[in-house]
Parts: structure tokens; sequence; C-alpha cells
């Protein structure tokens, strides 16, 4: 439970359109029909008392504290599990009540430690609250009565506690582990007096299925789950609601605070893409921000060979501005660029690009989007005319059947994985097209009802099976297409289609999934009424990324599966704020909202603006600033919250290049492993230490709040203001909002969005104009965002990687994330969620390990024609025979030393989806990783001699 | 021609030994040559006279009981086989006062039929109900069961018919009928009874059931504890499918109801129908609130009739003879009969089937004989181990759901369990608090933690500690108890508990009701 206390209605809101009139206490209420009398008697400012109920999971009945009287009825029923009806009379206070009540606690008083004054929910404690509610002023029990005082507490987990002594049995943390999370590892254990919450089968909660995502600690009444921020520091003393920093998802918080220490972050009941959920990384993980790695100088040095040197900001500034000058005086206007982060902030990311465009007078500014999520923007845009998804998070829980394609969402958006969970218990049908068994697959209870097992790298050839189905077998939604797409480029795509190629007997070869199972999948999605898609980066990120996005646009096109609630295409953002990166014109390609640099119109609207002549050329992309530094002709660059070189595909080129600038600048929080190449530090802000906004992958707008005075002494976009003024481009904003003001003045579709409306909403999701003043949920609902409103068919052909396995290279590597760490886990690894996960493994199929005299554990090589490095190998069945697996959380595991220079045809997304490997066991570790641990021993060397020296 | 002889197959009958006497007999016959067919019939519900062999003469089935293992030979002396007398010989069995003075309907075939034998039952009246049911329309089988009067036979008395129209009007694609044969109140056993006794009749009410409401599938929610009751349920069930009562069209009839045995676990709250349907699904027998009412939103969340295996054994012969017919059986609002089961320490333990509306009193001393040990009758508990202890004063109280609601007693499922005056009726009022803490599903806090407390409570009261505060004590606990508990065994705990104190206060260290107060 939460400080500040939000109102807890007790149960949740019902939703249906009937509505009842009652009569509580003499007032009149009005609720909609399937309410509850306690939520009915909340909304009216009566507090029923209770333990067992909360709002955020269903009634449960057993605490028996909330019995009220009804006219009419025999006994006294629990309010909490009473529906309105009409005409009904209920009293919630009188004698008899209060004496059930007070019967009650004193039963539950007669079990519990009398040690409020030092128990961590002291001034938190609903238990301590009803006590007083009741008006109990004495136990009467014999105190030498059986209890369970000294039942031992389990300290397994790192951020809280369970201390069964003080557990009152609402279960309260099992129906939030089962509703809201959906994992299941809570039970009640034994039965009557004995009854007792257990992890698993009375196991701790480290060893059991608990995935730590907080829900029970939030429900709890009591101390029993506790933080042990909270137990070591005490109840903190005001809130502030703020959006997490970690996935796509976007969860709102509120960051409990004792001045400025967070001494916890609480899910915020009213996030609307949470819901009041949350995970173990946004939930527990925010310790990173006050890590001793923090660097909070400024640090200057010629070259990566010489130690670092603390300086003042303004020498930093003036030294950063000096060198691009240089750099662009004697290599050219062109020779520098700068690279912003989907972690940034929507304002941030557009002053960076603002200050490449404007003040290096280039268009030379990227994203990391480009390496995750570019094919989204490309093929979304083709096809509906705009670079987002078409939903909103809620809008799966009226899907009735959900395809999942190459993303998974339990661990990589645990909270939006939670809600799709709960609507697949509720009844809704699962496909799942991904090469390894994701917990998707089958989960408590939920289980696929198709798992379509490609092979990695042939998505499109599966795709245009599905759709071949769709066309031959007739499954095309007329009404939809006629009316909504382009009738000329739809007919060309049925022809190209329905060719015999693209059928699933065809296909199946390529892509290993059988055709009947293709064919089901298919005709459930085409029939099942309201289809969705969800996918991730196992779309993207691959040689024909664009073309999957294009190819599912089409299948929900063909299917009439947009415009509404409950349908659509889905893409799964990674990091916080991939949308928002992109939406701010962080491409070479595009200003902010999706717009060409070459188109005439925009770039004098901005010219005007920004009171600047601006270039009509594409700069360069993120692969091509590495070329062109291995070439020699770019020197410069700007990289602001971004790890280049640790997360970009073929890692030894990018080092390689990263050497041969003259002036790498890197603005972040630690020292990451592109500072190592650098020559300008400017110590970044986190996300508690600065305003700003993030978008999340439904296109939702949300405040992230500063909570804390920046450690290094300016928020971000602080910074790259002073490097711009440095660089004799003016930039004079005294606040975030005033930079949302210009990109709403300059962005159609950011039109009417304002920091004061976002206070007033809590968010707001983008097109957000005079037309839609109050953002917009769904998209496409009346027509596409393309020029004429038609959504656009492309043709897909499927064209095979050139990474192919060969007899050197017999296996397929493929990449992804893991619940507890974070992207490349600059934060996540500085946090205690490595108890979870340490180190990056390879997961190898028992087969393939058979084959290789692979056990558990063996330090295995993994080679491609880029590189080797070394990881300890998984033997598991969740990947096929022919396909290895690893995460990338990890510096040394160099991941991104296999992964190859292959990328998307259309956004040079990186190929990081198929590597093809060898694998061996070995002895050592690889020649890179021996090299690379030298080289970045060798820097925090340079860093430790730097401090010592200012 | 071969003599017919009974033996009982009744769990209470073997438990006394019945099985070796058949052995017995049996070798006995064949060691003398003497060709005899042995049946092994349900029980008449004598008890003390088991085992009872009956042998069917000219003139009637005739008894012998209760016999052991020494008498057989002497039987065989005297010539029992054709009814000859004997120190054992108690005559014609129908004759006997005990059995004569009962009206069976529910239990007209138990002890007379061997209970597996279909042509037994059919040759009895068998399948009759269901003949007619098959005949009229679902609304017009309710319509019978509702003018029956019957009421819910496992203790909560609601009325059968209110509850199968619910079940009726419910619309889905499935509906279930469930018997509860979860009977474990002590000194309880007529449920049991039916089971090894007469078991197509339970089927035949739960196909009609299923046929009235629509429901395809049937279980029987059976306690692991009857093994042998499980044993003829499966064998009857098999042989109804094989003769088409079972299954896809019914007789013909294109109706289908599949039925199926499902054991429960050892916990007595599973008897409670919602957490008998959460263990029927597979989960911790924990309690459901209510509503949505089982009707509505039961097995499955589908709409379900939880009946008792008395209830639904009643339905046949209501079917057969028509609602006005067991209508006419009882009192006010008790219609029908109840097979009432005398136990305890009481001299003739057996079960009576009656018309509601005879004395306590007439039970006790008429059909009971009095107490086993000879010593006088200081109370009894009817309805089980939370029904109200009852003094000799209340003894003339009639059977009758509601005049026994008005003494603040319940008539349960029927089970009547005697005590002499040797008992000390706060030990029993301790037990009834552990039977709760023992048995509760732990979901509610009154029931949790209360029925703990309580048993501590009664402790200090027994041991005479602060009778000034623990006797208020143990009253304020039974209000919680009461008004506070999610389903009646935290529920009507209190009173067994209550009752023992107000009648038998002297038990419980004080001198005087007034004290008890």
């Amino acid at each position: 439970m939460s400080m500040n206390k939000e109102q807890d209605f007790g149960t949740p809101a019902r939703t249906a359109s009937t509505l009842v009139n009652l009569e509580i206490d003499g007032f009149q209420v009005t609720a909609p029909a399937g309410t509850s009398v306690m939520r009915a008697a909340a909304s009216i400012g009566i507090d029923i008392p209770k333990l067992c109920a909360t709002d955020s999971v269903e009634p449960f009945g057993s605490c028996r504290l909330c019995v009220v009287q009804i006219e009419g009825a025999r006994g006294m029923p629990a309010s909490c599990i009473t529906p309105v009806a009409e005409g009904m009379k209920v009293v919630t206070q009188n004698k008899k009540l209060a004496d059930v009540r007070r019967g009650i606690m004193e039963l539950y008083i007669s079990d519990h430690p009398l040690d409020c004054l030092t128990c961590s929910a002291n001034g938190d404690c609903e238990l301590q609250d009803m006590a007083g509610a009741v008006g109990l002023r004495e136990v009467r029990y014999n105190p030498q009565g059986e209890n369970h005082l000294n039942a031992v507490k389990d300290e397994s987990n790192p951020y809280f506690s369970f201390d069964p002594s003080k557990c009152i049995v609402c279960s309260r943390c099992v129906r939030a582990c089962e509703e809201t999370q959906g994992t299941f590892a809570l039970t009640i254990d034994g039965r009557g007096f004995d009854s007792k919450v257990s992890p698993g089968q009375n196991e701790a909660f480290m060893d059991s299925e608990c995935v730590s995502c907080g829900a029970c600690v939030q429900a709890c009444p009591t101390a029993t789950l506790m933080e042990k921020s909270v137990i070591e520091h005490g109840q903190p003393e005001h809130a502030v609601v703020t959006t997490c920093a970690y996935c796509g998802v976007g969860c709102s918080f509120r960051a409990e605070m004792k001045g400025d220490q967070v001494i916890r972050m609480v899910p915020h009941k009213d996030g609307k893409a949470n819901h009041g959920h949350s995970c173990v990384k946004g939930r527990f993980a925010f310790g990173y921000a006050t890590h001793k790695d923090r660097i909070t100088q400024p640090m200057i040095r010629k070259s990566i060979k010489d130690p670092w040197q603390e300086v003042s900001w303004e020498e930093a500034i003036s030294y950063a501005a000096s060198e691009l000058k240089r750099i662009q005086a004697n290599y050219g206007i062109g020779a520098i660029g700068g690279i912003t982060s989907s972690r940034c902030t929507n304002e941030e990311t557009y002053l960076v690009q603002k200050l490449v465009r404007a003040g290096f007078g280039n268009n030379n500014v990227d994203t990391c989007a480009r390496v995750c999520h570019s094919p989204t923007g490309y093929g979304l845009k083709q096809t509906f005319g705009e670079s987002s998804g078409t939903q909103n998070f809620d809008s799966v829980m009226k899907a009735d059947v959900i395809m999942v394609i190459g993303a998974n969402p339990t661990d990589g958006h645990p909270v939006f994985g939670s809600l799709m969970k709960k609507r697949l218990r509720q009844g809704a049908k699962l496909v799942v097209i991904d090469p390894r068994g994701i917990d998707l697959v089958k989960t408590p209870h939920v289980k696929a009802d198709y798992h379509l097992k490609l092979r990695p790298g042939t998505n499109v050839a599966l795709i245009n099976a599905i759709a071949h189905v769709v066309v031959t077998e007739n499954l095309v939604d007329q009404d939809f297409v006629q009316e909504r797409c382009e009738k000329a480029a739809f007919e060309k795509w049925t022809t190209f289609i329905a060719d015999p190629r693209h059928a699933p007997e065809v296909t199946e070869a390529v892509t290993g999934v059988p055709a009947a199972d293709v064919r089901a999948a298919a005709r459930l999605y085409a029939t099942g009424a309201n289809g969705a898609i969800y996918y991730g980066l196992g779309v993207t990120e691959h040689s024909q990324g664009s073309t999957t996005v294009i190819g599912i646009a089409n299948l929900a096109m063909a299917t009439g599966n947009l415009g509404r609630e409950g349908v659509g295409v889905n893409p799964l953002r990674g990091q916080n704020n991939v949308q928002g990166s992109c939406d701010m014109g962080s491409f070479p390609h595009e200003f902010p909202g999706y717009r060409h640099v070459s188109d005439t119109e925009t770039r004098t609207l901005f010219e005007n603006d920004w009171n600047v002549i601006l270039e009509s050329e594409p700069g360069l992309r993120i692969p091509n600033m590495f070329d062109a530094a291995s070439d020699g002709t770019f020197k410069g660059l700007y990289v602001e919250g971004e790890d280049i070189a640790q997360s970009d595909p073929d890692i030894q080129h990018v080092h390689h290049a990263l050497r041969e600038m003259e002036c790498v600048i890197v603005q972040d929080l630690f020292l990451n492993e592109t500072a190592k190449f650098a020559h300008v530090f400017l110590p970044g802000s986190s996300f508690l230490e600065k305003n700003g906004t993030f978008t999340n992958a439904e296109r939702r707008i949300s405040p992230v709040r500063k909570v804390m005075k920046p450690l290094g002494g300016y928020e971000d976009w602080e910074i790259t203001q002073l490097l711009s003024n440095a660089m004799g481009y003016p930039m004079n904003y005294s606040h975030p909002s005033e930079i949302m003001a210009e990109i709403a003045r300059l962005t159609p579709s950011f039109a009417s969005v304002s920091y004061e409306k976002i206070d007033r909403l809590g968010s707001v999701q983008w097109p957000c104009n005079d037309e839609t003043p109050d953002g917009t949920p769904t998209m496409h609902e009346q027509s596409f965002m393309r020029p004429g409103g038609k959504g656009l068919f492309m043709l897909t052909e499927y064209v095979a990687t050139q990474e192919r396995t060969t007899r050197m290279f017999p296996l397929i590597l493929t990449t992804g994330r893991i619940l507890s760490q974070y992207n490349v886990g600059a934060q996540t690894r500085r946090t205690e969620n490595v108890a979870w996960h340490s180190e990056d493994r390879l997961e190898i199929h028992p087969h393939d390990a058979e084959d290789r005299g692979i056990v558990n554990d063996d330090w295995v090589g993994i080679k491609s024609r880029s590189g080797e490095t070394v990881l300890r190998a998984l033997i598991s069945e969740r990947v096929q025979p022919g396909v290895v697996y690893t995460t990338f959380h990890f510096p040394e595991s160099g991941a991104n030393v296999i992964t190859t220079d292959n990328s998307d045809w259309a956004t040079n997304c990186p190929e990081y989806k198929v590597t093809a490997v060898q694998v061996a066991k070995v002895s050592q570790s690889s020649e890179w990783q021996q090299k690379y641990e030298a080289f970045s021993q060798q820097q925090l060397e340079l860093l430790e001699q730097g401090s010592h020296h200012a | 021609m071969a003599v017919t002889v009974y033996i009982s197959c009744d769990s209470g009958a073997l438990a006394l030994g019945a099985e070796r006497i058949a052995q017995v007999v049996s070798r006995e016959a064949q060691q003398r040559g003497i060709d005899i067919r042995l049946i092994r019939n349900g029980s008449r519900g004598l008890f003390w006279l088991e085992p009872l062999v009956e042998v069917l003469t000219e003139l009637g089935r005739v008894a012998y009981g209760s016999v052991q293992v020494h008498d057989v030979s002497g039987l065989f002396d005297s010539g029992f086989l054709s009814g000859s007398p004997h120190p054992l010989f108690l005559g014609l069995t129908e004759e006997l006062p005990f059995f004569k003075k009962q009206q069976r309907l529910t239990f007209a075939r138990i002890g007379l039929t061997d209970p597996v034998s279909l042509e037994d039952y059919l040759a009895h009246d068998g399948y009759r109900g269901l003949n007619n049911a098959l005949t009229i329309s679902g609304a017009d089988i309710v319509r019978q069961v509702t003018d029956s009067g019957l009421r819910g036979r496992g203790g909560a008395a609601f009325p059968t018919g209110i509850k199968w129209n619910t079940v009726l009007n419910a619309e889905a694609d499935q509906k279930y009928i469930i018997c509860n044969a979860d009977e474990g109140d002590s000194g309880t056993f007529s449920d049991r009874m039916v089971m090894e006794g007469d078991p197509f009749v339970l089927i035949e009410g739960m196909t009609i059931a299923g046929i009235a409401v629509g429901a395809t599938q049937g279980y029987i929610y059976l306690r692991v504890e009857y093994p042998h009751a499980h044993k003829a349920l499966n064998t009857a069930i098999a042989k109804a499918y094989a003769a088409g009562y079972l299954g896809q069209n019914i007789q013909g009839s294109g109706k289908t109801f599949e039925l199926e045995v499902r054991l429960g676990a050892g916990a007595y709250v599973c008897g409670e129908e919602t957490s008998l349907m959460e263990s029927l699904e597979g989960k911790r027998g924990l309690v459901r609130f209510k509503p949505p009412l089982p009707a509505i939103s039961g097995l499955f969340g589908k709409p379900t009739i939880v009946n008792n295996v008395i209830s639904l054994a009643s339905v046949p012969i209501i079917l057969d003879k028509g609602g006005e017919f067991y209508r006419d059986f009882g009192m006010g609002r008790s219609r029908g009969t109840l097979p009432i089961q005398l136990a305890g320490n009481i001299k003739c333990p057996g079960l009576v089937e009656l018309a509601f509306g005879l004395t306590l009193r007439e039970l006790l001393y008429d059909f009971g004989g009095g107490s086993a040990s000879g010593r006088p009758i200081k109370a009894v508990q009817v309805g089980g181990p939370l029904g109200a202890y009852l003094p000799e004063s209340q003894f003339d109280t009639p059977l009758d759901y509601e005049a026994f609601a008005a003494i603040w007693a319940v008539v349960g499922h029927g089970g009547i369990v005697v005590f002499d005056d040797t008992v000390d009726m706060a030990e029993m009022a301790r037990y009834s608090m552990e039977f709760c803490a023992i048995e509760s599903c732990g979901k509610c806090t009154p029931c949790r933690i209360g029925s703990t407390r309580g048993m501590e409570v009664l402790d200090d009261i027994i041991n005479g500690r602060e009778l000034n505060k623990n006797i208020p004590l143990l009253r304020d606990l039974c209000d919680t108890l009461l008004n506070g508990s999610l389903c009646a065994l935290g529920g009507m705990t209190p009173y067994p508990v209550l009752s023992a104190l107000n009648h038998f206060p002297l038990d419980f260290g004080l001198t005087d009701q007034a004290e008890a107060a």
C-alpha cells in the first residue's frame, strides 16, 4: 500500500450501462449494475471497514469486517461481495454491526504482534487503521493461546521482506499474484488456523516462481510484505507522480520520497498504461540513480590513452565546442554528428536534433531506434500513414485472438504482458510466432493455441503464407478493404499473395512450420472476431524487417482488424521513449512528426522558427557514421544516453570507428562502454533528476518529473543547450515545457499537447490537436493517415537473408532479453536485479549440446564470421535444434562481437536476430574478450587517475 | 430349489462382521451339500440386529440376528433355511415393530434388493419415475418436484423445486447436476445406505434432474471414506450405461445425461456446496461467497444443481407417484418423509424413515428403546456436529424444520446422536469448537481464528479460570461466528456450543442458567 493514500474503493469498477439506484445510510446512490455495495458506498464517501478487499483485485469476502445490514435480507451480508440492487436499503453502521466488527478485530489482534510503534508499517497499516475504526479497546483472549508470532521471516528477495508473523491471511497477495500479475507463484498453504501464505510449495520467495513484480507488496495491508527500503528508512513523507524510465510500457509511478531520497517507487493506480501494476525493474530497480559509479564531474582528455581530467562545466563545454568547430573547419560541416537515445525525454531528443540541424548545420543525427524499431516507422508509415502502433494497451482486453510475433511480453514488457495474460485467461485465443518457446506459449492458465516455431529469418515467408490462406480461403474482409484501402494496390497484392509460391505447403520447407498449423492460425486470426497483432524486435531486427512490418500491416488490413478497440497492429517498443525519440525528428531524414527534410514547406517552417538555413539532404545514419569514421571523413560525435559501443552490431567495427574519431562527447550517467572511447564526458541526469516527457508504445505522452536535484548539476536538456550556445547557435529555454510548446507549434500531431494538459489529464496520446484535443487512443478509426486516407497494400516478396548456416557455422544465433535486466544493463546491472540474472548465457537445445559434448554451465565459444565470444551454456528445450539464443545485458558477453553488419534493406536496422555461428566447448574466454577486458581495465585506471589528479 | 438367503453388504453390517458370516454360511451350506442362493442386499437399517440373516420362506422373509460366527452351524442344525425357530429367530423382518412403523418411500427398496442388480431394481418399481419424466417437459418435471414440497435433505432445507427452476431458466451452453455425497456429519449414514443399498435410485434421480433442467453432465462428489459406496455406484453406473439409462439417447428419448463419481479428499468443508465445487474443479476446497448462486454460476461458472443424496434419491418416487403423493406425508412446511439416523448411546440404532411430525421422544424411546447404557438420556444432538444439543425438556419437539428452528435447533440431515447422563456438556462444547478448528477451510476470519480461540476459551472455562470474563467472551465469540462467518461451518458452530451452555450450565461450572446468560 502507499502513503498519501489514494482512495481505495474496495472492489474494482464495473462498466455495465445499466444504472442501479439504492440507498446507503439514508443517502441516494447510483452505481452501474454489478458494483459492490462497498464501492457504491465509497463513491459517496462512506467507508465501510475492510481488510481483504482492495480495488485492484476481485472481492473475496473473507475478512468479514465489511458486513452491513440490508432491509429485507437475512443476516449480515459482506458488502464487498454483495452487488447493488434497485431500491436496496443499506445500513453500514449500527450497534450489531459494530459488535461483529469489533469481535473480528479482536480475533485478528489475538494473533498479531503488538509492536505497532516499532513496526515498519506504522503510519501505513490498514490493520491498525481498522482497529481504530472499529474501536477495539482490549483483547480478552488468553495471551497463551496458539499463534504465529514466531513465524520465521523470509528475507530472500533483495527488495522486500516477508514476515508471516504479521500476516492476517487476507489473500490479497495471493490474488494480486494471480489476477494482477498472472504468475500464480503464491498460494495459501494449510487450512484453518494453520493457513499461511506460501510462495510455491513452501519455498522461499527467491526459490519460487515469483518474478518480484511487487504486486503482492502493493496489495499487502500490513507489514507482512514490506519494501526493505521502508524497513530501513521509515515511511516516506511526500510523493511525486512520474513515469518509469525502463521499457516502452511507460508505467506511471509515484516516487515516494523522504526529502530528496527515493524511498520507494509505487505504481500509480491512475496510470493509464499500468493501472497500478509494475515489474521488478520499475518497482524496485531504481538504485542505479544513486550508485557509486555515477560520474558527476565533467571530464576531458586529448586522447583515449590519457587519464581523464575533471574540469568545470564551462571548460568541458567550451572544449567540446572548440573541438567540434575545429573538426568542421578541418574536415567539413558534415564531419560531425549526434546520436540521441530512446532513453532520453522527448524534449532532450528534440534539442539534440535541433542542435545538430541548426547548430552543426547538417542532418547527421540518429537515434538508437535505428537499431530496434526503424522498420516499424518505415513500414507503418508506408501502409497506414503513421509510424506508430494503432491501439492503446487497454485495447487488448477486447481482443479475441491475440497474435504475438517476435515479442516476449512477459519479459520485455512485463506489465503489458500481465494485462495480455489476464485477457488470455478470460478466454482470448493466442497465436505465438517465435523460434523460441517464450513463457506465453505455456504459463499458468495460459496456453498458446498455436505456436508457430519458425526458423529465424523466415518471418516474411510465414506472414506471406498466413496472408495467402486469408486470400485463397476467402477470409478477406471485403467491406473493410473496399471502403478503407487503395483498390489497385489491393488487387495487385491479392494476385501476388495468392500465388502458389506463398502457400503454407510450399513455405513449410523454408520456415519449418507445418502447413496445417499455418492454415489453422490464419483462419483463427481472420475469423475469430477481434484479431490483434503485437510484435517486437523479432520482427524488425532482420534484413527484411521492414518487409515483415508491411506484411503484418497488409494482414491486418485484409482481415479488417484495424480502426476499433480490440484489434490493430501494435509494436511493443523496447525502451521507454522509442516512440518519442522517433516522433521528435531524431532520424537523419525526418523533422519532428516524420516529415522529410527535403520537403520545402516543412523545412521552411523550421527555418523560420529556428531562424537558420537548414540542410535539405538527409544526413548519416548510425552505421554510415561508423563507416565514414573508418574512412576518415567523420571525426566528431555527440552521444547522449546511448551506449553504441555495446549495443550496436559487429562491435569490433564500431570500436574501430570510435578509435578513429578525434572528439567523442559522451553524455551519460556512467562511464559506459562508449565513454571508454570518449574525449569529453558530460555527466547526465537520471529520470529522477529532470523534467520532461516520455512517449510509450501506445503513443502516450507521460510526464517525467524531477524529484531530486541533478547529481551533476544540470538536467540533460540544459547541457545540450549549453553546448549549442557554445557552438554559436543560441538556445534559451528555461524549462522543458517551453521546448514542448515549440514542438507543439511545429508538429501537427502534437499541436494541442502542453504541460498544462498533461498535468490535467495525467497523460495524453498523440495525435492530439484541434480535432482530438484529448488525444487519440485508437488510430485510423475513420480513415488512414495517408494522403487520401486509404490504406496501402504493398508487395512483400520473401528474400532469404544472406546470413545462412554453413558447415563452418551450422547454428543460428538469435538474441533477446530477460525480465530482470534492461537492454545493455547499465542501469539494472547496478541494482540487486543481478540476483536473478548475473550473466548472459547461451541457450542451446539438448541435441545440439549432446553433439558437441556440452553440459550445463560449460564454457562455450560462439563463433561467427564477425568474431568470437565465450559464454556459459544453458541446455534448454525453449530453443529448437539448430538455434541458439542469448541475451546481451553484459558488456563482457560480447554478444555483438558475433552479430554481423547485415541490416534491413530499408532502414539499416541491424539483423541482430540471425547470425550463423558454431558453438564449441572451450576452456578460456575469447581473444576479443581478453583484449577488451584489458582495454576496459585500462580505461577504468585512467578514470581513477583522473579523479586523483582532481 | 435353492433357498434364498440375504446377508447385507452395507458397511454398517460389514463392520459388525457380515462378510465373515456370509462366508461361513456359504461354506457351511456347501459342506452340508445344501444349495442356497446368497444375496448381498443393502441393510434394513436395524443395526443392533446386524449381522442380520434373512431367509426367504413361504411366509415371507424371516430374520435371524444378530448372528455371530459361532451361531451359524446351530442355525443350520435348527433348520433356519425353512424359517425354523432358533434363539436368534426374529420372525418376519417386516413385522418387526422398528421396521413396521416406518414409512419407507426413499428407502423403499433398501435391504430388499440386490443393490447392483438392474433387474432387481426394475422389478421393484425402478425407473418408473424416469420413464414418466421422459414423457413430459422439463418445466413439468420441475413442477412435480416443486409440488412435492421436497426440501434439501442435506440440511439447509431449501425447496428443491425452486433451485431446479432457477437452473431450468438459466441460459447456458452447459449445465451440471452435482450430487453432494460428502456425508460427513457425525451420526449420519442415510446417504451411504442409499449409495450402497440402492445406487440406481440415486442415478435415476440425477438423470431426472438432468433431463428436467437440461444438464447433460452429472457428478457424484463422494467422500473418500466410502469405498463400498464408490464401488457400488460405479458398478451401477456401468450397468445403467450398458442398458441405455445413462449416456446419449437415454431410452431412445434423444436426451443425454453423463454421470461420473469423483472422490473427495477428506475435508468436511467440501460438503459445503461451494467448496465442493472448488474441489471438483481441482482447486483447494475453499468456500466461495454467494451470490452468485450455484444455480446461476456454479461448477466451472455454469448453472448447477447441487443436491444431497437423499434429495435426489427422493425424486424417482415423486415422478413415479406424483408430487401430491409425496406432499401428503409430513406436517406444516416439512413435506414427505425424512430418513432419520439414530446413533450414539441408543439401544436400537438404525435408520428410521418417517413422515415429518413425530417427536424426538417417540424416536428415542419407541424406536430407539432408550439409551444403550440403560442410564437416563441427558442430551441429543440433532443435525450433525453443527446441530444444537437438546435437553430432555425439548424431547417433545416434533421433527419439523420450523419447529426446530423455533427452539434454535436444526433438523439438518436427520442424524441424531444420543448421550446419557455421564456426558460432560462443556467437553462437548469444546469438541464442537475443535471440530470447527480442524475442519475450517481458513478463508473467513471468524472461523479461521475464532474456532481455535473458542477451544482455548472453553479450556479456560473447563479449568474454572475467570468464568466471569470467559463466559461473556464465549458468547461474544459465538455472536461473531454466527453473524460473521462465510459459511455454515463457522456460522453454526455456536448452535452446539451455546445450546450446551444454555441447557447445561452446571457442566460449565455455573450454578444456574441465570449465571450463564
